[in-house]
């Protein structure tokens, strides 16, 4: 079997990935790259890596069997690797952990973050407040509204931020304007990116301090079930948390590895945030990908119930993973997502975000077609409660 | 020659440096695009800067940022804008056109297809902000097939191992952007651009623009001092944003005439 040792020197996945970004930003790169390649087998930096997830985010996150859902569906048994029991409440954590260590090494004093969801630009704020250093969070308008309560967490952590009122005014807006912040105070300023999207060595970067989540798993599942899982399950937004979980597992060929993406009002509506399955490639924030655009090369406006999912590109591991066919990238509507939210609710007293909702929908689709001795691990990347002004307006409430 | 190398022969005889207007094709209408190009020829523009209007124009400020909207609003893709080169060439036969955007339209085109029919509409240098010469090999080598210059960007972060790989990328000229941020910045420093084009001058042959924060005749005038070219963008956008359709042309005709008057004086 060939080795995985992807990306290659110049940050390529096979033909995704690379450092499409203006010349300002090269040498930053340049400098975050070498840092990186440093303490990426530095063993202090990964002991301090190591103990701050354990003693501040509550690392490892278990492993739960979904039994009574489970049952309920029935046919494979469901597992959920707890990423909403990290602090802060979901996997973004790991990554701004590690961001923010590599950070204060290279002497920034200034930490920038995009949002979609909010989850992280919370993680950043807070890891932020824990270093002493200023926070700025950048956050489409449109996501300012949909995620009030993690706006209130990041200021209460002390970050400030700022509604980015451009273009679609959610997630892909807010990293077009933290790219414009970086540009002017390159000097200053630490980009924390929130996923495995971005410039080289962002999305590998990004990969490696979410791969805590597949590699406490690869021993967790066999203590647990007595082996490996027949597939995992993860949403993709930008794609980290799928990354985080899949990447240990790439060299297993006989776990599935299911990506799910954002169907949003249906794939024929041409209303949701499903690159992988219905884009094209091309070359957006820092990488060639799949992207959702037009004709004309424009980038067009995404939708998803789930702020976090609202993206019109992914990462370009995934974009590789997809055309070698190591993974299969599947979408689940913004309906389908809900109604798995309410389940899990019901059934396992576990709100998870409406991200998550989306791994939890697939599941719950393939589950009846599979053996009672099958097993299925969900990703679950975040708890559900910045999501409940969402979900009471759909019900017609207001809060 | 190409049409920016004796652009630039020409202006050197004169003594005299170039002025580079730039604005987004589309904006305010597509119809007004052509003659908004004729009139800063006729105020005194030597190479004109024409964007390419993009859904996420990351390196560029509020004011160009707008424009794009607008532009994209009227529907203007790459392939009405090589329309509207093909339509001003009619009537001009002598003044560069830069075209100047993000990579994705051009990826959606297609390489092949777009430096072909770039050539053929008249286009002479192509400006694409997100590729830095390590990641378009493929894309330079349909350029040069066509005779169409790349034109790249150094800014101030830019160290000297990377200067000389742009200046070998580079054809007809550098663009020089004069401070760290994005289009329509104020924060310029005329003393550092200065000490940093001498640095650049050992590393490159061909004519350096400077752009980036130039707003009114008296910075250029004194850009023009130590550069080749002098690159306004935001302002020229700012007056098309407040102008209306009757009086656009004029007014971004006067404002360019005065800038060049004020480069000359
Ligand atoms: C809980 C949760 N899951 C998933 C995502 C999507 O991001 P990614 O695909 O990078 O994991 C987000 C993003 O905000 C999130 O908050």
């Amino acid at each position: 079997m060939q080795v995985y040792d992807l990306p290659d020197p110049r940050g390529y996945f096979g033909p995704y990935g690379g450092v499409f970004v203006a010349e300002t930003l090269m040498q930053a790169l340049e400098e975050l790259k070498l840092a990186y390649e440093h303490y990426r087998f530095d063993p202090e930096f990964q002991a301090e890596f190591t103990y701050d997830l354990k003693h501040y985010v509550g690392r490892a996150s278990p492993v739960y069997y979904a039994k009574r859902w489970s049952e309920q569906l029935g046919g494979a048994r469901i597992y959920l690797k707890r990423e909403d029991l990290n602090h802060t409440g979901a996997h973004k954590i790991n990554n701004t952990i590690g961001q923010a260590l590599l950070a204060k090494r290279m002497g920034k004093k200034r930490v920038i973050a995009e949002t979609g969801a909010g989850q992280h630009g919370v993680a950043s704020a807070t890891v932020a407040a824990r270093m002493g250093m200023e926070c700025v969070v950048y956050m489409g308008s449109e996501d300012v509204k949909r995620q009030s309560p993690n706006v209130f967490r990041m200021k209460m952590l002390g970050a400030t931020v700022v509604p980015v009122e451009s273009g679609s005014k959610t997630l892909k807006d807010a990293l077009n304007e933290a790219m414009r912040d970086w540009v002017t105070n390159v000097d200053s300023t630490f980009y924390i990116i929130g996923t495995v999207a971005g410039p080289h060595p962002y999305p590998m970067m990004v990969r490696d301090f979410q791969s805590v989540i597949g590699h406490e798993a690869l021993a967790q599942m066999p203590a647990l079930t007595g082996r490996q899982p027949d597939a995992i399950i993860a949403c993709v937004g930008g794609g980290s948390n799928a990354m985080g979980i899949f990447y240990p597992y790439l060299g297993l060929q006989d776990v599935r590895l299911i990506g799910v993406e954002a169907a949003g009002l249906g794939l024929a509506s041409g209303k949701h945030a499903a690159p992988l399955n219905a884009g094209t490639p091309g070359v957006l924030h820092g990488n060639r990908t799949y992207l959702m655009q037009d004709e004309n090369g424009q980038i067009i406006e995404t939708h998803s119930i789930s702020a976090g999912l609202d993206y019109p590109g992914v990462g370009p591991e995934h974009a590789w993973l997809k055309d070698s066919g190591r993974a299969e990238y599947v979408a689940v509507t913004d309906q389908e997502a809900l109604e798995a939210f309410h389940d899990l609710c019901r059934f396992e007293g576990i709100i998870p975000a409406l991200e998550s909702s989306h791994a939890l929908a697939h599941a719950a689709k393939i589950a009846p077609t599979m053996h009672r001795d099958q097993i299925l691990l969900v990703n679950l990347s975040g708890r559900g409660d910045k999501d409940i002004n969402t979900v009471a307006a759909l019900s017609g409430i207001t809060l | 020659m190409s049409r920016i190398a004796t652009c630039f022969a020409h202006l050197k005889q004169q003594n005299k440096k170039a002025l580079i207007p730039f604005f987004t094709a589309g904006d305010p209408t597509p119809s007004k695009t052509v003659p908004l190009m004729h009139a800063m020829v006729t105020a005194g523009a030597d190479i004109i800067e024409l964007g390419v209007p993009f859904s996420d124009p990351m390196a560029d400020g509020p004011t160009i940022q707008r424009s794009s909207e607008r532009a994209l609003e009227n529907h203007v893709g790459l392939k009405d804008i090589l329309g509207m080169v093909q339509q001003f060439r009619q009537d001009n036969k002598t003044t560069p056109v830069v075209l100047m955007g993000y990579a994705n339209p051009i990826e959606a085109m297609g390489y092949e297809k777009f430096a072909q029919q770039a050539q053929a509409a008249g286009v002479d240098g192509v400006l694409t902000v997100d590729y830095p010469p390590e990641e378009c090999t493929d894309f330079l080598e349909c350029l040069a097939q066509h005779n169409l210059d790349p034109i790249f960007l150094l800014a101030p972060t830019t160290v000297d191992a990377r200067i000389a790989a742009v200046a070998r990328a580079a054809r007809g000229f550098v663009y020089y952007v004069s401070l760290k941020g994005v289009t329509g910045s104020a924060n310029l420093d005329l003393r550092a651009v200065q000490t940093r084009l001498s640095e650049l001058r050992r590393h490159i042959q061909l004519p350096i623009g400077v752009g980036f924060g130039i707003r009114d005749g008296a910075m250029a005038k004194a850009m023009a001092e130590f550069s080749d070219a002098v690159v306004i963008g935001s302002r020229i956008v700012q007056e098309i944003e407040n102008a209306s359709p009757e009086t656009v042309v004029a007014r971004v005709e006067t404002l360019v005439k005065s800038i060049r008057t004020a480069m000359d004086s």
